[in-house]
């Protein structure tokens, strides 16, 4: 690893393009991804871009996250990546996509990635809001950060999966590079680069960036006070039959959740599968039990089954959050539950390639108290 | 409360908890009637649904019955099996619900006294903690 600077001349953003467009120029990748605007212009979306010229118009820097680009990885590689292909991801990207290469949903062969430091994101709707108010929410990220401050425009806020997200840094042993907007001074933006690839690049290796480090320290002391916060809410709110109940009443089973989780992989949900569509004489069955039914019926069912076939492997990234139409907070459920479930096996989502996912694999020797009987 | 009767789902593998139960049957070895038999080939093709949906569904409790450790007939199924009711409890309890209302118990084919034992402690058990709260909630 090699620490080295880019000088910012105009702003960040433009920095990182010209960075960027020397990946396709030198011939480092084939083609790379990299949040630009949707077509229309309404969001920010992972955009395939092949021929450096349009590189003019990425934001890689944008503060918004509509879907995982790990999905996007998955989708460019499941079936094997034929050219070299980069990606510019945050932190709950690469996480979830070093799960998503465990369940051999991806393939990192022929793969760079690009990790930037993640400062935080918004939610669709605060960003639009920002952009209708003559807020432009990356140039007023790139302020704060340059004046050493990690945070949203004054008036709006992170997503809250952001704000108790502990994972903000990329792991510089899985990803080739490492932008570190964190310590973005003004002037010039420190990066992390193998060895191999700044040779190519032809960059020169510097001094590492003290104001970096310092950020990021403050930032994960605010986070994880944040994050115990939020989870002592959930704690105190959501537990129990009546406060998981109360906390999942907004749900209208339209399975966004799912849909929109990178971890959730399967081709075929089981929720989705004719087990679920019942026979008519099923659903009175069940009202005659219990003198009433809710319909669509099963909503916990499938939250707590969900909450067991992934939880593990949750890298908290709220996307699940942001999609649910209810504004329910399932992020923090998983986020609370998956801590202590992660816990059993010392298991951290997306810290590892090394490490199989827990219910990968097992131990003999593991919870010999389940299974004996009591006595 | 006294006349409550628990009503319990097992999941059972083919190759020794069915077994098991299968023996004590035809040793004619006494066990409350409180408990309806679902066959697995393995322990190891428990899924977590198939609990959460009998306890959502109103069942006091539901035993899973495996093969003990290094036993299992397709080698590693109970084992698997075992880290799947270890995230299941460790969820229910982070959730607030309850997780002793779920037993892994390893019953041998040849152990059909410890499956009458079983039942009979789960029945047991079950009557001192009163019915599963779920029954009555109309939200599944």
């Amino acid at each position: 690893m090699l620490h080295a600077w880019l000088n910012v001349e105009r702003n960040p953003t433009q920095t990182m393009r010209d960075f960027l467009r020397s990946f396709l120029e030198k011939g480092i990748v084939e083609a790379i991804l990299v949040p630009a605007p949707s077509a229309g212009g309404a969001s920010i979306t992972p955009t395939l871009f092949l021929n450096p010229e349009e590189l003019s118009r990425a934001e890689p820097f944008a503060p918004l996250m509509p879907v995982s680009e790990a999905t996007m990885v998955s989708m460019l590689t499941r079936t094997g990546n034929p050219i070299k292909l980069g990606a510019v991801m945050r932190n709950c990207q690469i996480r979830a996509l070093v799960e998503l290469v465990k369940f051999k949903q991806a393939q990192l062969d022929n793969l760079i990635i690009i990790g930037i430091d993640c400062p935080g994101t918004y939610e669709l709707k605060d960003y639009s809001a920002m952009v209708q108010n003559g807020v432009d929410p990356t140039a007023s990220l790139l302020e704060n950060l340059a004046r050493g401050e990690v945070s949203p425009a004054p008036g709006y806020s992170f997503r809250e999966a952001c704000t108790m997200c502990i994972y903000p840094i990329p792991d510089p042993a899985i990803v080739a590079v490492t932008v570190g907007l964190m310590g973005f001074d003004g002037e010039r933006l420190p990066i992390l680069v193998k060895e191999e690839l700044a040779e190519k690049l032809g960059l020169a290796d510097g001094s590492p960036s003290n104001r970096r480090e310092e950020v990021i320290n403050g930032l994960l002391k605010a986070r994880k006070e944040e994050r115990e916060k939020q989870i002592g809410r959930f704690t105190k709110e959501g537990t129990g039959l009546e406060g998981l109940l109360r906390w999942f009443s907004k749900c209208i089973r339209c399975y966004n959740c799912m849909g929109i989780c990178p971890i959730c992989y399967c081709r075929e949900c089981v929720f989705r599968t004719p087990v679920f569509e019942h026979e008519s004489a099923r659903y009175f069955d069940w009202a005659q039990k219990k003198g009433v039914l809710q319909m669509p019926p099963e909503h916990l069912l499938f939250h707590l089954t969900r909450i067991n076939h992934m939880v593990t492997s949750c890298v908290g990234c709220g996307l699940c959050s942001s999609a649910c139409p209810s504004e329910i907070d399932v992020a923090l459920v998983f986020q609370s539950v998956g801590e202590e479930v992660q816990a059993l096996f010392g298991y951290v989502p997306g810290r590892s390639l090394e490490e199989p996912a827990p219910v990968q694999t097992f131990q003999e020797r593991e919870f010999l108290e389940l299974g004996e009987t009591l006595r | 409360m006294n006349d409550f009767e628990p009503k319990i789902i097992a999941f059972v593998c083919n190759w020794c908890t069915y077994a098991g139960a299968d023996l004590a049957g035809t040793s004619r070895i006494q066990y409350p009637p409180n408990v309806r038999i679902v066959r697995l080939m393995c322990s190891g093709g428990i899924d977590p649904i198939y609990v959460l949906k009998a306890l959502l569904q109103g069942a006091d409790g539901v035993l899973i019955g495996g093969c003990h450790p290094g036993d299992c007939h397709y080698q590693s199924g109970n084992f698997k099996a075992r880290r799947r009711v270890a995230i299941l409890k460790k969820s229910l309890e982070r959730l607030g619900l309850d997780p002793d209302r779920v037993w892994l118990r390893w019953i041998s084919a040849s152990e059909g006294q410890l499956f009458a034992d079983t039942v009979t402690e789960f029945v047991k058990f079950l009557k001192e903690k009163g019915p599963n709260p779920f029954k009555t909630l109309q939200a599944l």
